[in-house]
């Protein structure tokens, strides 16, 4: 495990936040005292070795220290505690086009970019019709780069990015660029990458990627490691964290206090049958049953979509309407009123907890699923009425 | 994989050992070098001229000077325009190097954050730009001299390649520490732009350091030697206008070429132990330059 390309021991990353750093000689001289600083954990106690040739997901909410961490595994910040040792030649793709210029052509940037990423410029003349062939900008290399439009931009410092040839290298997230086309060919790519023997570590919080191409998956939450090892495991813990922050509730500590009986989902017309047009509106039945009185007990239903992306949460709490006291059956109506979704399946979170954040009664992620269907085209949803009027009459009585 | 593929990162920064770090920035030259051509191109760039406004730059300082010291306060140096220049050139290149270097850092602040590399290069790219600048118009003196017919060999000449090497090693012992302290400290820019205004007229290039030397008195003059920029142009001045005309060589401070090679040695061995102490400064806290931009 010594020959390990990327060895993380220990790592603990600080940020000082300065409220209002002295940034100026005169500043710092004319305030004597040290400058208020608030330590900041991106980073505490990460631990994990990547074997090569393996490709590993860091995954992780916003905020919780994935980028941190890659530039720490890349060299470019230093760890506050503990070791980063890598073996081999690292390429970290922070950055699509870092130090592209805009004066310069985009042949000259190619060869700027290139070199910054590591390629020698013998690799990069070798490369340089494959680049340029891979961001489809043949027409315009010679051009200045401040005439591309931002897709070109973008195609053209993924298509440097991507004839990287390192040992190690280090992604983050921006394979979510271009049209699908393009994602295709930067997939292609990843996989031939991983058919050569590359190590790859990978930042994304887009699930279906992690699964697509990584060995093994290591999950952050607020600086701290939550999870490593098999994809599938991390997926699933990840889940539960986003869960517990959008909601406040996970699974495993439901107390079943109060027990969801059933969930119905009705459409505009209170049929059951789950299927509803975009701007629709759609009504989440949930019986609840207590064994126990229980007062004030939060209900929360939250929506993800097909991707499994989170779209919608909202509670009783959020809504300020008061369940009262739960004493045997009481059934709690969510009418959500003129869905604003695209066509698709979409799944339906139900859940109770109490006021202070502190239990979880029952809870049914993702449980209930239900259909838009397509009356509309177009990326979102604007609600339409048509009205068809007949001038041609109005005019022929004027004849 | 050879050794040098092997990194260890923790909170010390890493021992500064300098054939470590010449190590690690030959394997970098590449980018050392489209740096540098970037700094270049860029400048001139939608410019109708283009790479010619790096000569037209010296020779409108040239009608300038040449004006006011001929014809307003008339300084009486012999062959003027020679003397002018081959003390100017080198200045040029000591002002925009240490000036681009002290910014280098600072005005790199989308790509240190995002990439890793040795963050000298930036400085480093900075001082080899306005060393191709420094070629550029040293070709303008050499056309001068040709159009003139001024003397082109001499062996005064033997200093040039000297006086360049101290300049260069001197330019980046300071940019090293300006550029390093500019990270934290964003006065430092302004402090050198005022310091090389002042630096610029303590040095003799639009005068004689004769004239120093007679309105000074001896120790007034020994003080004023210890200016490193002063001993550098003097050495550029003697290796160039110094064999124009015996009267030119009569301006200078000494006729003999040792006087100069012994203090052009001198400031280049200050300049090396500065340095190595610059150059660990900033080695010590590049480590931090991603977290401070």
């Amino acid at each position: 495990m010594t020959e390990a390309p990327v060895v993380v021991e220990g790592v603990s990353k600080r940020f000082r936040l300065y409220h209002e750093r002295p940034s100026s000689l005169k500043e710092r001289i004319l305030r004597f005292r040290r400058p208020r600083a608030e330590d900041f954990w991106a980073l505490r106690d990460i631990d994990f070795t990547v074997p090569a040739g393996q490709t590993w997901g860091l995954v992780g909410p916003n905020g919780s220290g994935k980028t941190t961490l890659l530039k720490i595994i890349g060299g470019i910040l230093r760890p506050t505690t503990g070791r980063v040792t890598t073996r081999g030649r690292i390429a970290a793709l922070l950055e699509l086009g870092a130090g592209f210029h805009p004066e310069l052509t985009g042949r000259e940037n190619v060869y700027l970019n290139a070199s910054i990423l590591g390629l020698s410029k013998r690799e990069t003349d070798r490369y340089f019709d494959d680049i340029v062939g891979f961001a489809e900008l043949e027409a315009f290399i010679d051009n200045q780069v401040k005439y591309y439009s931002s897709g070109m931009f973008v195609r053209l410092g993924f298509a440097v990015a991507v004839h990287v040839d390192p040992d190690i290298l280090l992604i983050d997230e921006v394979l979510a660029v271009g049209d699908e086309a393009f994602q295709r060919k930067c997939f292609d790519r990843v996989d031939q990458l991983q058919k050569d023997g590359k190590t790859i570590v990978f930042v994304t919080h887009a699930m279906q990627m992690v699964a697509r191409i990584c060995d093994q998956a290591v999950l952050l939450e607020s600086g701290r490691m939550q999870a490593a090892g098999a994809v599938d495991e991390v997926v699933k813990e990840f889940r539960q964290v986003m869960m517990r922050r959008q909601t406040g509730l996970t699974e495993e500590a439901a107390t079943k206090e109060v027990e969801i009986a059933g969930v119905e989902l009705l459409d505009a017309k209170g049929r059951p049958g789950a299927m509803v047009a975009p701007g629709e509106s759609l009504s989440v039945q949930i019986e609840l049953k207590a064994r126990h009185p229980v007062d004030e007990p939060v209900v929360v239903v939250g929506i993800h979509n097909a991707r499994d992306e989170w779209v919608f949460t909202t509670d009783t709490e959020r809504l300020e309407v008061d369940v009262g006291r739960v004493d045997g059956t009481v059934r709690v109506t969510f009418d959500l009123n003129a869905i604003p979704l695209l066509e698709g399946q979409y799944f339906v979170t139900v859940g109770v907890r109490d006021r202070d954040h502190t239990a979880t009664y029952d809870w049914h992620p993702r449980r209930y699923p239900f259909d838009v269907v397509r009356n509309v085209k177009g990326g979102l949803v604007i609600p339409v009425e048509v009205r068809v009027e007949r001038p041609e009459r109005a005019r022929t009585e004027l004849d | 994989m050879s050794a040098s593929d092997v990194l260890v990162r923790t909170n010390e920064a890493p021992r500064f050992r300098v054939t470590a770090r010449l190590r690690d920035l030959w394997t970098h030259r590449e980018i050392l070098a489209n740096l540098a051509r970037k700094e270049l191109r860029v400048k001139y760039k939608s410019t109708l001229l283009g790479v010619a406004w790096s000569m037209l730059h010296p020779l409108l300082y040239l009608v300038v000077f040449y004006v006011v010291f001929t014809y307003f306060l008339p300084s009486g140096i012999p062959d003027f325009p020679v003397y002018l220049l081959s003390g100017l050139l080198p200045w040029t290149l000591f002002s925009t190097a240490l000036g681009g270097a002290t910014a280098s850092v600072t005005g790199n602040a989308q790509l240190v954050p995002k990439v890793a590399f040795p963050r000298e290069v930036l400085p480093l790219a900075v001082i080899r730009a306005q060393t191709v600048n420094f070629f550029f118009q040293f070709l303008v003196l050499v056309a001068f001299l040709v159009v003139f017919g001024y003397p082109l060999v001499h062996r005064g000449l033997i200093l040039l390649p000297l006086a360049l090497v101290v300049l260069l090693l001197f330019v980046a012992a300071i940019g090293f520490a300006t550029a390093a302290l500019n990270v934290r400290y964003r006065d430092v820019t302004y402090l050198v732009e005022l310091g090389l205004l002042a630096w610029f007229w303590g040095t003799p290039i639009v005068y004689p350091a004769s004239l120093v030397a007679n309105n000074l008195g001896d120790t007034g003059f020994s003080i004023y030697l210890l200016n490193p920029v002063t001993n550098i142009v003097l050495t550029f001045q003697r290796a160039i206008y110094g064999g124009v005309s015996s009267e030119a060589l009569g301006e200078l401070p000494a006729p003999g070429l040792r006087w100069y090679g012994f203090r052009a040695l001198a400031v280049g061995a200050v300049s090396a132990v500065l340095l190595y102490v610059t150059w660990r400064l900033f080695f010590r806290r590049s480590g931090d330059f991603a977290e401070e931009l």
